[in-house]
């Protein structure tokens, strides 16, 4: 199966390691990897903002980016609920409106992937350890997508899940929201942060990478000795240390 | 009150709030319970789902005919004996009004928990008239002695107050030596408001929803002070926003359904109650009956990209869910309509030029949409008013440049790619032991509060990896 990546900006920019998770997962999974070289970003944080004329910039870069692909996967629910949002964006526009359609039925989030297209919830993971899991709002109530990651953490042995109170509230990232009022990001972040420590556990995981950086940019400001791992990191555990190392070496 | 509570920035109402530590705890755990209730509310009706999008259903097929239901309504309400007016305007509304009261020569005046009676500043017209006037909603009653407190939820009042605080109000203006335990407190409302209702000469109450082809209207509470201000007192005037109605009771019955459940996790609210003028030869009720029916701006909204927040049924269900509502209160929207839905049509009501701010308070998590029972798409709602914000030029000038920057940058891969090789280098300036210290002022946003990594090194850097190990494939 032929499958393209979509690394996200914040990927590129920040966490290279959970794109080379993401690639050694579905390898090992039987896909052929591709990588479209034109794409950027879903175009969400202008979007999010406001600013509709310059994020479809961004969204047509992405449609073009991805035209020939069979299936785009990307490690954040919240950048291919994007994805799924263009064909509302571009409605009515005779050109863009079918790529949009097109770009949104062949997108799936990594984990959604796996479970729902591939049929696998036992990827062959081990990673010992007391995880939390942190469902992030765009994946589970724009993209609909809630049971995947569970169904794949739940098969990684030695990982033990402690349920997270609260779970369906917001970590108070929403992108440019943070840094726009941060004031009250910062007191959603702090909630969320007590209740993933008051869970005792080490490692808290998520499928998106936004909420990551800021629930664990936090945590490390307070001191909290948690340690944060996008799922796709999890899912490739056991395998990560001699698979990154021979990436390093070609 | 009016639309506008608090003419502070909202800057100064969001540091007060969240400053508040008494009020966000008081939210917060109201929040966790209602929100419990209203998920296992739901879960009893068996397919939720299906009857939100009957809810929505009804809601836009009656907006979309609406012309037809008010006339019907109006129709149905004077052939039973009882007044219509139609108010264009607030002030349309509230001087109507008065000019009942005034010809009643009424000088005491109940009223039930009504939204639409705060947004016309009724009460205000009416005590500037002189006449004494009575809130007789538990919630209600707590915030007018506490010297007109303005509510701080559109279904529960005073749910920023604990019932420490409201005893102490009680001891205050009412001489109350009781306990704080909510029967002994709401006992004691309820002696002070009997004799209110028997005394008073006019009532005056909301209107969940009008059901035209009845000329009626259904009130939905919880203490039955709705139906004993109706009731008793010779005047009864009902207010209603115009597009508050329902063309039979069987859409009534989904609806009350909806808004018991969403509300406050019940199956139906205590009192369900269908009244309007009295029928001829019947023994209660009031002698002479007045339907409000107030536009305020409504009909502007009406048939525009922002129709779909006229389906709320004012159920609070998105302000239970809303993380924000959580950590500000109610207070700090400096509204009436509080929360994700009053984020949205507070703007539409009272204008971008003191409400600019309520659109981007939300992190878009979408709980609000996910929960609303008429299927409001209240996040996207708020996206839609943050581009009408940035075409009218509203946003400072230095965001603009940023996101048109960005524009730019995240549609090009060139462009984008040459940013990355500069990440690194440029962030060094900023960091310390591989972390960003300082920056520019988005940055400066983050940092405050969190730890941020440096970018990557373009050596480093995933399309990196990917090429040399395409290189190391192909050798």
């Amino acid at each position: 199966m032929k499958v393209s990546i979509f690394s996200t900006c914040l990927v590129d920019l920040m966490t290279p390691n959970v794109g080379i998770a993401m690639v050694e997962v579905l390898e090992r999974l039987g896909c052929e990897i591709d990588y479209p070289a034109a794409q950027v970003c879903c175009g969400q944080p202008t979007y999010n903002s406001g600013y509709l004329e310059d994020s479809k910039l961004a969204m047509k870069n992405m449609m073009l980016a991805f035209e020939n692909s069979d299936y785009v996967v990307g490690p954040s629910g919240s950048c291919i609920a994007m994805f799924h949002e263009y064909p509302k964006i571009f409605k009515g526009d005779p050109h863009w409106e079918l790529k949009a359609l097109a770009l949104k039925d062949k997108s799936y989030e990594f984990t959604q992937f796996i479970v729902k297209v591939l049929g696998v919830t036992d990827v062959g993971a081990k990673l010992k350890g007391n995880a939390t899991y942190h469902r992030s709002c765009h994946m589970t109530r724009l993209l609909g997508e809630k049971e995947s990651p569970y169904q794949l953490l739940g098969k990684v042995k030695g990982l033990q899940l402690e349920p997270l109170k609260n779970s369906d509230n917001c970590c108070g990232f929403g992108g440019t929201f943070s840094v726009k009022m941060p004031e009250i990001s910062e007191q959603m972040v702090d909630e969320k942060c007590g209740c993933v420590v008051d869970t005792g556990a080490d490692i808290l995981i998520s499928a998106d990478m936004g909420c990551l950086l800021n629930i664990g940019g936090r945590l490390s400001r307070k001191g909290e000795p948690v340690k944060i791992m996008h799922i796709a990191e999890v899912l490739n555990h056991h395998h990560a240390t001699a698979a990154a190392k021979g990436g390093r070496e070609t | 009150m009016s639309l506008q509570t608090d003419k502070r920035d909202f800057s100064e109402r969001t540091s007060e709030g969240l400053g508040d530590n008494f009020m966000r705890s008081a939210v917060s755990s109201a929040q966790d319970s209602l929100k419990t209730r209203r998920l296992s509310a739901a879960t009893d009706l068996g397919d939720w789902e299906q009857w939100r999008s009957i809810g929505q259903q009804i809601r836009q097929h009656t907006l979309k005919n609406l012309d037809y239901y008010l006339e019907q309504l109006a129709d149905n309400v004077e052939k039973k004996g009882g007044y219509v007016y139609f108010a264009k305007t607030k002030e349309e509304a509230s001087s109507y009004i008065r000019d009942i009261v005034m010809q009643k020569k009424a000088k005491k005046i109940v009223k039930s928990k009504s939204m639409v009676t705060e947004e016309i500043e009724m009460n205000r017209v009416l005590m500037d008239a002189g006449c004494e006037l009575i809130e007789t909603d538990l919630g209600e009653y707590i915030l007018q002695i506490d010297d007109w407190d303005p509510p701080s939820h559109i279904v529960a009042p005073a749910l920023h107050k604990d019932r420490s605080q409201i005893q102490r109000v009680f001891t205050e203006k009412l001489g109350y030596t009781g306990d704080e335990s909510p029967e002994n407190l709401a006992r004691h409302a309820r002696t002070v408001l009997r004799q209110k209702f028997l005394e008073a000469d006019v009532g005056i109450t909301g209107c969940n929803f009008a059901i035209a082809n009845m000329g009626a209207i259904n009130l939905v509470t919880n203490e039955g002070n709705g139906d004993l201000t109706a009731s008793i007192p010779k005047t009864h005037i009902a207010v209603m926003g115009m597009e508050r109605i329902v063309p039979t009771l069987e859409e009534m019955e989904i609806l009350d359904n909806l808004l018991c459940r969403s509300a406050v996790g019940q199956k139906l609210t205590s009192y369900i109650t269908v009244m309007g003028p009295s029928a001829t030869g019947e023994t209660d009720g009031p002698e002479e009956f007045h339907l409000v029916v107030v536009d305020n701006g409504r009909s502007e909204i009406l048939g525009s990209e922002f129709n779909e927040a006229l389906q709320c049924i004012r159920c609070g269900a998105c302000l239970n869910v809303c993380p924000v509502y959580r950590h500000i209160g109610g207070h700090a929207y400096g509204s009436i309509y509080p929360g994700p839905i009053g984020a949205v049509i507070t703007p539409l009501l009272g204008g971008y030029g003191d409400y600019k701010e309520l659109p981007f308070a939300s992190s878009l998590c979408a709980a609000c949409t996910d929960v609303c029972p008429v299927k409001i798409p209240l996040h996207e709602q708020l996206i839609l008013h943050r581009q009408r914000i940035v075409e009218e030029k509203r946003t400072s000038s230095s965001e603009r440049i940023q996101m048109k920057t960005a524009g730019r940058l995240l549609s090009s891969q060139t462009l984008f790619g040459k940013a990355l090789r500069f990440a690194n280098p440029a962030s060094r300036l900023l960091s310390r032991h591989g972390r960003i210290i300082k920056g520019p002022g988005l940055v400066r946003g983050w940092i405050n509060a969190r730890d941020l990594s440096q970018p990557v090194k373009q050596q480093d850097s995933f399309r990196t990896w990917l090429d040399r190990r395409k290189g190391g494939a192909n050798q």
